[in-house]
């Protein structure tokens, strides 16, 4: 009674404490729709950037595999430690300790961290093995954490180093088939918001923004075996002529596949940290050469197609040097006369500039150009260049002489095969390619038949022992081809003493399966012939590829005279190393 | 009126269960997918160490070298070989 009393005796403090309390109330109400309505999103997003955090989600890269599945680029699964900028500047005392396993001294860390302040994400040490990303962890320090990312290996080493190529530390292709099919092989990587506690601990998953794709396998054509012999033989034969740098191209004639593709220098793609780019070059695409005599058996097809010419037709070689618009034209021996095959076999260049001034220059040209001269070969690695083949408009006689045995005109290895193909292939060309094929491939016809059977004919004579090619042949196999010893264009002119050593050829020339071209720069020791250079390494993978892909053997052979004796060589050759 | 109202309440409660049974199950079956997504991830780089591991014992140069060595076998020489053609393979050609 009192109470109430007393408050009817004072109205004007009620009031005024009314009023106070209620103005107080509105004040935090205007506040707290400020905050809630017109301050959310800045609010919210402040609120996101201290608890919610998107991590990238990696994936592994797809495999390259060999025409028959076995692995030749394989990612697997490493670590590589992180930091949370802000949070590890704070913890200053494990720094030591940090520092001491990734071997990162204070200073450096305190550069980095000065880099990255204000980031959410820096790297510490990229893909560490998985005994010191355990110890890391083992720390428990605040703000480090691991990342999953992949590295990839390449069981082959320097075998495929150039025809494979590599990744960079991000798993993108860099060189070769990892760069040229890059969009197949490559692996999205997924998005993940997660919540995360003070601590940096991931409490919840709030969504998947992007899901991991891993990337999809790629079977390519090469077969690893046939590989490895092309590299063992090439290294050895670069070694044995010291020269500077060669390349081997093995091509199954009859689909266009890519069996093999090796370069000297060579490199391991394992091994990224002493790569110059001198070395990985894939110099049987990227480097472009005049093919000399191998050139020869396009001229004479050009010749038969013509009608103007058959193999036994005589050509005139007397002297052995041919005077065009003021230059001379020379050969290593002077023959009076030759047969159209014998230009082949004995490589007359007087001869097949005679039969190239013969010839309508547009159709010459037309053969060069749809044998794949010039132009690409549809491999579709990185940085193939196309070589030079001028239209036939600027053509004067002493270039289409100088053309005729494969001067004044360049190619890269890989073209030579191309074209060389077409000539096993019974005169279709085909593109050239470094996937496992399964359809039968489309090419365009270049030649008849018939003229493919009398070139392959003349290229066998090539590689008889009276040939220039003797050192190419196979046991047992009957083969094709032409050898070929280029002066080096530099600056002052045609070299005198640097060469490009060449062959190309096919095997079994009865039945055309493999071709393969090798090219040596520049040897020094040993002779520089193609025949001594060259021609050897082909017949060593050839031996070895036609045995290894069962291809029958084509050449008659006696029976062995003592074959039991033989046989019992072979059991005494086992027992030998066992002394 | 009050028949609905009861019935609408009793559907929010309803909801409201769910949406907790839900939320429970999704957090089990998300700790599940982690769960199997590693294990995933651990039978993949096994898989790749594997494939690794199967591509250097059986490099060409490894096995080429081991033959040589330490089985002492060798390429025969050409005229150790004998060439036996069936009549199938003599008639393709």
């Amino acid at each position: 009674m009192r109470v109430r009393h007393a408050g009817v005796a004072h109205p004007v403090r009620t009031w005024l404490v009314l009023g106070f309390l209620l103005s107080v109330l509105g004040l935090l109400a205007t506040r707290a729709v400020y905050l809630q309505i017109f301050n959310a999103d800045y609010l919210q997003s402040q609120g996101k950037q201290r608890h919610s955090r998107v991590l990238k989600d990696n994936s592994h890269r797809g495999m390259i595999l060999d025409r028959f599945g076995a692995p030749l680029a394989v990612s697997t699964p490493v670590d590589s430690v992180w930091a949370h900028p802000a949070t590890l500047a704070e913890n200053r005392k494990d720094w030591g300790r940090l520092g001491a396993l990734l071997g990162l001294s204070a200073r450096e860390l305190r550069e980095l961290l000065a880099r990255h302040e204000g980031r959410e994400f820096m790297y510490l040490r990229r893909h560490v093995p998985p005994e010191l990303a355990e110890k890391v962890m083992a720390l428990g320090i605040d703000g480090v954490a691991l990342q999953r990312e992949y590295r990839r290996y390449y069981p082959l080493g320097p075998v495929a180093g150039h025809a494979l190529g590599f990744t960079n530390v991000d798993d993108q292709g860099q060189e070769g088939i990892e760069l040229a099919y890059d969009d197949w092989l490559r692996a999205v990587p997924g998005q993940r918001r997660v919540l995360r506690d003070l601590h940096g601990n991931t409490v919840e998953l709030v969504e998947s923004m992007v899901l991991p794709v891993p990337g999809k396998d790629l079977q390519v054509s090469l077969d690893r075996r046939i590989q490895y012999l092309a590299y063992r033989e090439l290294k050895a034969a670069v070694e044995r002529h010291r020269a500077r740098a060669g390349s081997a191209v093995v091509l199954d004639a009859r689909s266009g596949e890519v069996l093999a593709l090796v370069n000297e220098p060579d490199f391991n793609p394992n091994n990224r940290t002493n790569l110059k780019s001198q070395v990985f070059r894939n110099r049987a695409v990227t480097d472009v050469f005049e093919p000399g005599s191998t050139l020869k058996p396009f001229t004479i097809a050009a010749a038969l197609e013509s009608g103007q010419f058959n193999a036994r037709s005589m050509i005139d070689t007397s002297g052995g040097a041919l005077t065009v618009n003021g230059r001379t034209i020379h050969d290593t021996h002077a023959y009076a006369a030759l047969t159209v095959a014998g230009v082949i076999e004995k490589s007359s260049n007087v001869g097949a500039a005679k039969i190239a001034l013969a010839l309508n220059k547009r159709d010459h040209y037309s053969l060069l150009r749809r044998a794949g001269f010039g132009s690409s070969t549809g491999i579709r690695l990185p940085g193939e260049v196309f070589g030079q083949l001028r239209s036939p408009e600027s053509w004067v006689p002493i270039e289409q002489a100088t053309i005729a045995f494969g001067y004044g005109i360049s190619a890269t290895p890989l073209q030579l095969a191309r074209a060389y193909a077409m000539l096993a292939n019974g005169g279709v060309s085909l593109p050239v390619t470094m996937l496992r094929q399964t359809g039968a491939p489309v090419g365009e016809r270049v030649l008849t038949e018939r003229t493919t059977r009398e070139v392959r004919a003349m290229l066998e004579l090539a590689v008889s022992a009276e040939g220039t090619g003797a050192g190419a042949q196979v046991p047992d196999y009957r083969v094709a081809g032409k050898t070929g010893t280029v002066r080096k264009l530099t600056s002052q002119g045609y070299s005198e003493d640097k060469y490009v050593a060449w062959f190309a050829g096919i095997a079994p020339a009865s039945n055309p399966r493999l071709v393969m071209v090798v090219a040596v720069d520049e040897p020094r020791s040993g002779g520089y012939f193609g025949g001594q250079v060259a021609a050897p390494v082909f017949s060593r993978v050839m031996a070895g590829a036609l045995r290894l892909l069962d291809i029958p053997a084509d050449a008659p052979r006696g029976a062995p005279s003592r074959p039991v004796l033989l046989v019992k060589n072979v059991g005494s050759a086992h027992a030998e190393p066992a002394q | 009126m009050g028949k609905q109202f009861f019935v609408l309440v009793a559907a929010v409660v309803v909801c409201a269960v769910a949406v907790v049974e839900l939320r429970h199950r999704n957090r089990q079956l998300y700790v599940q997918l982690q769960a199997l997504q590693s294990e995933r991830d651990a039978h993949v780089t096994e898989w790749g160490q594997l494939l690794l591991e199967e591509g250097a014992w059986s490099q060409h140069r490894r096995i080429e070298a081991t033959a040589r060595s330490r089985l002492g076998m060798d390429l025969p020489d050409p005229r150790q070989i004998v060439v036996i053609r069936s009549q199938s393979a003599g008639g393709r050609q």
